[in-house]
């Protein structure tokens, strides 16, 4: 390892930009003659459209048009689509009701646009919003998702009959039924994993920009995966083939899953761009964010363990609700089935496992992947259960655990996954040591004497990060490949380019990215530069989401870094009158192995792009491009063990100590990852202890702005005790398992499990609110 | 927002000639309520008249047994006045749970009663504490001051130029902070006088605002100590219910944070 190579704790180069407030996001742009766009809005959940007039609106100052659901219906601009076809268990497919950009005709949740009103500012866009005057006829609304399925609720689409969106099984029922008829424990559990609003620092925005004469489209986009965004935008909503469609997605301030979705709000700007010839801009306020976001979570289950006499886990038996909200977001349908129930098998030997998901619209915001996706959802289920099962077989929950845990590996799951390496013993062993915890007994004691209800709670988590390969989740019905692309570019002089189609929106790819190219070449990374974020600039990618972008996106680049490598050093070897097999690459030169010749990088790239002496037959150049298709999935796991005491008089809880002792296989920045664990944990926290998006029954949110939505806060959460424990992943060449997730994963489990064990009642639903807890310890 | 005309005014008269001119004035203190009432469009003055930059307004006294904050003085210049700190170091703690640091550097012990928000911590102190609210026109007994929730004595176009407490005796406060808001889910806020006498108020708890205890302030009149309050029963009627916390949740915090605050009371 270099200074700056991979292992190295480099400080983020875009930290400078960052911290210095000159990032450069989409509200910073501005383009000459651009209009502002405001969206008309639903206050109500569910509701017919009788009418739009917007004659007083128009007549307003600054006001160029006032557009309607009808016009981007007349218009033919496509539907919403979801690009994951799921199948029920009786052989239909997902029903998926229609999701026009803006509504023609109905309204399915409180924020879904009718219309949108542009004028030459913000603020006069807004005024006018106030004037346009929509006749609503209001229909009855649902927002319970067991309300929502019970005979004679309020329907919302009539492609789903009973609300359902699909009706999912997976697993061998018959093997998971044999299992329970010999089991000689049974472990029962009801869960509720609260639905979540994602919150990203920056809310959605977009411009629009559309030439008339080139009739092409730029479109400037909050995205995660901007490529993803033009493809979906030409192939699926009519806007423009995709080489007259350009998406820059620039700096981008946070997204968590909620920036990779395509919103109606910039399918409408660029419709609207084309129909009034000026570029149009929206920037979302927090209060639209609340509303249209994509949420996350929000699963009803119920789920059984059966033990034999050994304590060794025979079967799991799952039966989940989903909530979709009113409509099917993009990638939702994958969520709560490939995405949830291929993990349930946990860390454990599971020889029989059979899981239903039931998907359910409700007059509610749709819900769509939130950092994590199904795993925190798998996760917090079965680590609430062996909790659960460890006091009712009144076992240690820890060897409970160790009882069960997969040793051998590769092991296939009974519901798709095939986990490739791991050491759980190792991470847990790690987490209790550094947690003391075989002195908890003692400090139990100390803190009662103290008026305290002190817990420990255990959370040993798997995830299932780079979702892959492309053919095994096409033939699971996902639309799209997931692989990654990328292409190096080294300049004349000798500087470099990566071209990567990942995405970063927090991550800091532009410094472990070109971590990678210092361990290899040992140039500083001062002398490289990442290019990602425009469709123009880089081919093809898919984004950033799922834990992806350095166990297949950084893998593309070392793909491509060895093509160049191989040409670099023929070049070299050609100036240098050698053999290429004796070139060695060190700190920026070109060796000649055991000899005192080398030529330096720029001289190199200057060779091949002044091309006056290269090898016969070479093209000059030296750029390189490589798409990498993983082998399968990388499986990052830990455990989490969380101390923490509750005040009986107030049900408030305050952490004592939180420890993570997490197998990322190789890490590139440890600090980059170190942040990564921190805010997935405190996002795990925030679920478990403070956040939840609320309904009324009529479906009017209650949790609409910070003043009711509870984020977590620095003082909610505690200073972390963080560890590694390696295992590289075999599927990829750096052993790259992926972090972004796991704290958010494996988190929330930890938290209610030492909550339980601290107040001495098992049963407690998130967010463990301290009304709800003080109400836990004082019930009958 | 809404289009505005903002005022800056010199002086509590020419505030008050400025609120006269205007169709649909306000007052501006630290803008802590106001300013995102106005950002959500929820409220529309035509004027807004800033009373934050009124010398007059600034400021802390402590004459005797008497503590006299002005209106327009910021929470974090009450938290770390002297004289507060010696006089009622209650005022001083309550000011450094008051919201966050932001909220501390901008919001004003005027603005914060004259809005009576039913969560605001100040109102607990005031009225515990027998204060008197002092107006460009007259004198306000702190128990005749809040009238309800988001309702004062204030007529239109009265600005509050100080607030005056009595020194105690004793005095603490307690809040169990609304997850979300940082305002009191509910907050005690007890106090003995010189003479023996006492007084304790409690917010967030009560769907009619800031409310008096009695059978707190009995026990405690009998035996000025937490324990005093075990036998205590307080009624969830009448208290507020919402989504972080049940009216029976509030009623348990109004007896276990004056506990607290008579534990923490010097």
């Amino acid at each position: 390892m270099g200074v700056e190579g991979i292992g190295a704790r480099v400080v983020r180069k875009e930290d400078k930009r960052f911290i210095t407030g000159k990032g450069r996001y989409v509200d910073d742009i501005k383009l000459l003659g651009m209009t502002h766009a405001h969206f008309v809005r639903s206050p109500h959940a569910h509701a017919k459209v009788k009418g739009i007039d917007s004659s007083a609106a128009l007549k307003m100052p600054g006001v160029v048009a006032v557009l309607t659901g009808q016009q981007i219906v007349d218009d033919k601009v496509g539907n919403l689509i979801c690009g994951w076809a799921i199948t029920s268990k009786d052989g239909s497919p997902m029903k998926m009701g229609a999701w026009p950009a803006m509504a023609p005709e109905t309204v399915r949740f409180v924020g879904q646009a009718v219309a949108v009103v542009i004028a030459d500012s913000k603020n006069l866009a807004r005024d006018a919003a106030e004037a346009v005057v929509v006749d609503y006829e209001e229909l009855p609304a649902v927002a319970d998702m067991q309300a929502a399925i019970k005979s004679g609720a309020p329907q919302l689409h009539p492609e789903a009959s009973g609300n359902q969106v699909y009706d999912w099984v997976i697993g061998d029922e018959g093997a998971t039924d044999a299992a329970f008829a010999k089991a000689a424990n049974v472990v029962k559990l009801d869960v509720t994993n609260n639905r979540l609003a994602p919150n990203a620092m920056e809310p959605r925005a977009a411009i629009a920009d559309y030439d008339a004469a080139e009739e092409h489209f730029t479109l400037y986009t909050t995205s995660q995966n901007p490529h993803v965004a033009r493809l979906v935008l030409s192939a699926f909503y009519n806007i423009a083939p995709e080489h007259k469609l350009r998406v820059i997605a620039p700096d981008v301030g946070g997204g968590f899953g909620s920036k990779i979705f395509i919103y109606p709000e910039e399918m409408v700007a660029l419709w609207a761009s084309k129909k009034i010839g000026r570029p149009v801009k929206w920037t979302g306020d927090r209060t639209e964010a609340f509303l249209t976001d994509a949420h996350g979570r929000d699963h009803v289950t119920h789920a059984e363990l059966a033990f034999d006499a050994n304590n060794k886990i025979t079967g799991l038996k799952v039966k989940t609700y989903a909530n979709f909200g009113a409509y099917m977001s993009l990638f939702s349908s994958s969520v709560p089935t490939y995405l949830y129930a291929t993990l349930l098998s946990g860390q454990y030997n599971i020889p029989a496992i059979h899981a239903e998901v039931i998907g359910v619209y409700t007059n509610t915001t749709p819900v769509d992947a939130y950092r994590g996706a199904g795993r925190p959802e798998a996760s917090y289920l079965i680590e609430r259960l062996m909790e659960t099962a460890a006091r009712q077989l009144k076992v240690d929950p820890a060897q409970l655990r160790r009882t069960n845990f997969i040793t051998q590996f590769p092991h296939q799951t009974p519901v798709i996954m095939a986990y490739d390496t791991g050491d759980f013993n190792a991470s847990l062993d790690a987490a209790m040591k550094a947690i003391d915890y075989a002195g908890f007994p003692a400090r139990k004691a100390k803190a009662k004497s103290d008026g305290k209800l002190r817990g420990i709670g255990v959370s040993c988590y798997i995830e299932a990060c780079g979702i892959a390969p492309s053919k095994a989740v096409g033939s699971l019905g996902a639309g799209v490949g997931l692989w990654e692309s990328a292409e190096v570019r080294v300049n004349p002089v000798g500087t470099i380019e990566i071209l990567t189609g990942s995405h970063s929106h927090g991550q800091g790819h532009e410094t472990t990215f070109c971590q990678l190219v210092a361990e290899r070449l040992g140039v500083p990374i001062s002398q490289v530069s990442i290019v990602h974020g425009d469709t123009d600039k880089v081919q093809f990618g898919m984004g950033t989401y799922g834990s992806r972008s350095a166990a297949v996106g950084l893998t593309a680049i070392l793909k491509a870094m060895e093509k160049m490598e191989s040409k670099a050093k023929k070049i070299a070897a050609h100036a240098l009158e050698a053999s290429e097999a004796d070139i060695v690459i060190e700190n920026g030169e070109f060796k000649v192995t055991g000899t005192d010749k080398a030529i330096a990088l720029p001289m190199v790239a200057l060779a091949a792009y002044t091309a006056h002496n290269l090898p016969d037959g070479m093209e000059p150049g030296l750029k390189e491009s490589a798409f990498y298709d993983p082998t399968n999935f990388t499986f990052p796991a830990g455990t989490y063990i969380c101390e923490l005491e509750v005040d009986p008089g107030t049900g408030k809880t305050s952490f004592v100590n939180f420890v993570a002792a997490d197998d990322f296989g190789r890490l590139i920045n440890p600090m980059i990852v170190e942040g990564q664990v921190h805010g997935g944990l405190v996002q795990g926290i925030g679920q478990a202890l403070l956040e939840h998006a609320i309904y009324d029954a009529s479906g009017q949110p209650v949790t609409a702005s910070f003043m009711d939505y509870a984020m977590p806060r620095a003082d909610d959460v505690p200073s972390f005790n963080l560890s590694h424990t390696t295992t590289l992943c075999p599927g990829n060449p750096l052993g790259i398992k992926g972090c972004g997730e796991a704290g958010a994963i494996g988190a929330s489990a930890a938290v209610i499990n030492a909550i339980t064990d601290a107040i001495g009642k098992n049963n407690l639903e998130m967010p463990a609110t301290p009304d709800r807890v003080w109400r836990t310890i004082h019930a009958a | 927002m809404y289009q505005t005309k903002y005022h800056r005014a010199s002086s509590v008269d020419e505030a008050v000639s400025l609120f006269a001119k205007g169709s649909e004035a306000k007052f501006l203190a630290g803008g802590q309520t106001l300013l995102p009432v106005m950002k959500q469009r929820l409220a529309s003055p035509s004027d807004v008249i800033d009373l934050g930059k009124i010398k007059e307004l600034q400021g802390v006294e402590l004459s005797g047994d008497t503590l006299t904050i002005k209106a327009a003085t910021t929470y974090y210049d009450i938290m770390t006045n002297a004289d507060v700190k010696k006089a009622i170091p209650a005022i001083a703690h309550l000011t450094s749970v008051l919201g966050d640091p932001a909220v501390r550097y901008r919001g004003t012990i005027g603005g914060s009663i004259a809005n009576n928000d039913p969560a605001a911590d100040f109102p607990a102190a005031l009225l515990a504490l027998g204060a008197t609210v002092k107006t460009n026109k007259r004198s306000i007994a702190a128990q005749d001051f809040f009238q309800g929730l988001f309702s004062t004595a204030l007529e239109d176009g009265e600005i509050i130029t100080a607030v005056s407490f009595p020194v105690p005796a004793k005095a603490g406060y307690e809040k169990m902070r609304h997850p979300a808001s940082r305002f009191a889910l509910t907050g005690v806020f007890v106090a003995q006088t010189k003479s023996g006498e006492v007084r304790v108020a409690a917010t967030g708890a009560s769907q009619s605002g800031v409310m008096r205890v009695p059978a707190i302030e009995a026990a405690l009149k009998a035996n000025w100590s937490p324990s005093a309050i075990d036998s205590v029963s307080i009624s969830a009627n009448g208290l507020l219910a919402d989504i972080h916390g049940t009216a029976e949740y509030r009623a348990n915090l109004v007896k276990v944070m004056a506990q607290r605050a008579v534990a923490a009371a010097s």
